[in-house]
């Protein structure tokens, strides 16, 4: 039996210039929408802005800022600085926390991720254990907790504990001593600079023979006395220009001495603890999805662990490491502004909270906020390919 | 019995000897996992030393010297009876109506728990993979959960119940709300920007993608606060949206960037067979999408979707910055209470919050696990 034909109508979205039409019209309406809700939105931000006697612009930018800032990079002084000055001071104050944060939760989370491979049952259950216990906790809570419950909770200023070497801390912050430096100096730093210049030529020249004869030519210690015993000698030649201020309890306050405020202190080892545990299970991915037998093929000639570890397993690793690691120091840059819930002046605090309290320029201030991360973001990500580029296996 | 044969037969086997003590059993386990080389055995000391310093106190702290019921902060405080309290979860007990249900009036609260009853009974519906009809499900939890929660929380006074206005809502029912909220909204708005990022046309395309990657470029607290401080600027004034609806959209906006991504992977792994496949049938584009690309993309990337949950979760603490009186925030402003401040107060308090949002996300990191297990298994056959 034949089965009947079922005649197929041929769907009329096939027309190819029916398709053209239809999609040049979802643009076009589109792009009409769009443009017409940023219109309203303008026309509407013009007219309540006015009605609420703001002004709109960067004029407030020179104008003169009157607030303190807890933490200054730069100079910055609340009756002469401006709002420009107070933005430089939150931007570098975000850099330093973001720039420090990411060494630390780099190492950490390279250890952790490690240790979370390793066949001891403790270590790798401990590390397990760090892992979701941290990654289950919203970072917020866990700012509050370091920053109220833990180092609010120190003691005050005349039971500050004291540490060797000549700094103490409380619930104030952390005070050490303040190195400074004799006119003589600069001949250190320069001499440290000429040891790294001919260390790095050293190091090209070497590889370079190595490349060309095979043999090994072992710099170690030529750089460690370049690097090391090069500067300190000019040091004391140059009379020790170095002398330490010791911080000094007053009766109101600590004088003297380098401060690091609680703030910074608890926003540093939250966002580091966090994103370490983020950045454990990134490494442990990578270093699983390196093949069993290049192991078995370094243990094979003879490589100890350690060895394997570090010159066979973790260079490929990092080729898978390396994008899942960038976008968690993004996430870490981005959550650096946390920072505002205990305080801390960062760009976000100081720009979006104290300037936008005082100008009442909502638009301009939170633009300008967005677009610093985006550059910083965009900046990151740049580097972190240019990084991804240099680790990417040369096939010949 | 012949005692001069010179040959030996076993009529059975010999009983198998015992594995050697030293590597079966506890002790070998322990040789093998703690005490293999000098190496481990001093990581194991040293991990060991560690769980003795800080395990006990923990303990003490919150379950041994804890105080688990009193009237005031008196019973919190170093006594001489008691010279080192430990954790006050008499202070969780007296303020836990408040962290659920923030100031939503006392004789309204039952609206409340069918809110969290109806929720729950849709979640188990969509991620119970074996549910029946999870069709219907969802289109419960994405069109008439939503009205009905509505309906409920903030009342229509024509059915009968009295309005409460969103700035008496507080604790977890707003973190729920907001994550709720986030997750409704974004995982729809999610696959159109997915589906606007993969498109030919390239204004759609523009659009998308730069919503995307501008929403993920910056961070959650700029898109609150452009929420919550520009959007009354950008529409009349009537039409200002209330403070919690205003955090809504701004969390709305973040997690369907992110959400947007998460379906992209998944779409990305449909292979170019299925599209051409659905085209050969004569598929018009939305069909092919419904039913062919995108019930294999969502299965697919189903953990990851889970983990994004987790993820928005966790940011919705976030909302407490631009003051929505979330579950974080109750706590916050519970901890510094006179009458139950001590010590230990703030500690209490926080190490409650973090169990709560640890169960949670927890719970649902485990549930994508089993899911990506099971899809494993299923790529596998």
């Amino acid at each position: 039996m034949v089965a009947p034909m079922v005649d197929i109508a041929v769907p009329r979205h096939t027309s190819r210039r029916a398709w053209r039409l239809g999609s040049i019209a979802l643009q076009v309406a589109l792009v009409v929408v769009v443009a017409g809700l940023f219109y309203a939105a303008a026309v509407n931000a013009a007219r309540n802005l006015a009605a609420a006697h703001i002004a709109s612009g960067f004029g407030f930018w020179d104008n003169i800022a009157g607030f303190d800032i807890s933490q200054t990079l730069i100079p910055y002084a609340p009756s002469t600085s401006t709002f420009g000055d107070a933005f430089w001071v939150g931007l570098l104050n975000t850099l330093l926390v973001a720039s420090l944060a990411i060494v630390l939760s780099t190492v950490l989370g390279f250890t952790v991720g490690i240790a979370r491979l390793s066949r001891n049952w403790l270590v790798s259950h401990l590390a397990g254990g760090y892992v979701e216990l941290i990654r289950n906790i919203p970072l917020l809570l866990q700012l509050l907790f370091w920053y109220n419950a833990v180092l609010k909770a120190l003691p005050e200023l005349h039971g500050s504990m004291t540490l060797p070497g000549g700094g103490f801390f409380n619930n104030r912050g952390l005070f050490l001593p303040r190195p400074q430096f004799g006119a003589n100096f600069r001949y250190v730093i320069a001499a440290l600079a000429i040891g790294i210049v001919i260390s790095i030529v050293l190091n090209i020249w070497a590889r370079r023979r190595l490349d060309r004869t095979g043999q090994r030519f072992q710099i170690r210690w030529i750089v460690a006395g370049l690097i090391g015993l090069l500067p300190y000698l000019i040091f004391l030649a140059a009379g020790s220009p170095l002398s330490f201020s010791f911080p000094a309890m007053g009766r109101f306050n600590v004088q003297g001495g380098v401060e690091i405020l609680p703030e910074f202190a608890a926003l540093l080892l939250a966002l580091s603890l966090y994103t370490a545990a983020f950045i454990a299970e990134v490494v442990r991915a990578g270093l699983l999805a390196v093949p069993q037998g290049q192991t078995e093929a370094a243990q094979a000639l003879g490589l100890p662990p350690g060895t394997t570890l570090r010159r066979i397993v973790i260079p490929q690793a990092m080729r898978v490491i390396v994008p899942p690691l960038t976008s968690q120091y993004l996430n870490l840059i981005k959550n650096s502004s946390l920072a505002v819930a205990i305080g801390y002046p960062d760009l976000f605090q100081v720009f979006t909270g104290s300037v936008l309290f005082i100008t009442g320029q909502a638009v301009e201030i939170v633009a300008v906020t967005m677009a610093v991360y985006l550059v910083i973001s965009l900046v990151t990500s740049l580097l972190m390919n240019w990084y991804g580029h240099a680790m990417r296996i040369a096939e010949r | 019995m012949a005692t001069d044969s010179k040959s030996f037969l076993r009529a059975a086997p010999a009983e198998p000897l015992p594995p050697p003590v030293a590597r079966s059993g506890i002790i070998g386990w322990l040789r093998e996992n703690l005490f293999s080389s000098p190496f481990n055995i001093a990581l194991t000391l040293i991990c060991a030393a560690f769980l003795a310093w800080i395990v006990p106190p923990l303990l003490r702290f919150f379950v041994f010297d804890a105080i688990w019921s009193a009237d005031s902060r008196e019973a919190c405080l170093a006594s001489p009876d008691n010279p080192d309290p430990g954790a006050c979860w008499a202070f969780i007990r007296v303020w836990f109506s408040y962290f659920v249900y923030g100031f939503y009036p006392q004789a309204q609260r039952w609206r409340v728990d069918i809110f969290f009853a109806a929720l729950a009974f849709g979640i188990v519906w969509l991620a119970w993979l074996h549910a029946p009809r999870r069709d219907t499900g969802a289109v419960y939890f994405f069109i008439v959960l939503p009205i009905l929660s509505y309906v409920l929380l903030s009342g229509v006074p024509m059915v009968g119940l009295a309005s409460v206005p969103s700035t008496l809502w507080g604790g977890i029912l707003v973190t729920i709300v907001v994550a709720t909220v986030g997750i409704v909204v974004s995982l729809p708005l999610g696959i159109l920007l997915a589906l606007g990022r993969r498109s030919d046309i390239p204004v759609v395309k523009f659009f998308s993608t730069a919503f995307i990657e501008f929403v993920r470029g910056v961070p959650l607290i700029t898109v609150l606060f452009m929420a919550s401080v520009m959007l009354p600027l950008f529409v009349p004034e009537r039409f200002a949206p209330e403070k919690l609806l205003r955090a809504l959209i701004g969390v709305a906006m973040f997690a369907s960037a992110y959400m947007a991504e998460v379906v992209r992977g998944g779409l990305a792994s449909v292979p170019r067979g299925q599209y051409e496949a659905a085209q050969a049938l004569g598929l018009p584009f939305w069909r092919m999408m419904a039913l062919v690309i995108l019930p294999q993309a969502l299965r697919v990337t189903l953990p990851n979707i889970v983990n994004t949950f987790i993820a928005l979760f966790k940011d919705t603490s976030l909302v407490f910055i631009v003051g929505i009186f979330d579950f974080l925030r109750t706590i916050e402003a519970a901890r510094v209470d006179p009458h139950w401040a001590t010590p230990n107060t703030s500690v209490t308090g926080y190490a409650f919050a973090a169990a709560f949002y640890f169960i949670c996300c927890y719970g649902m990191s485990r549930y994508a696990r089993n899911v990506e297990a099971r899809l494993a298994r299923a790529h596998r056959r």
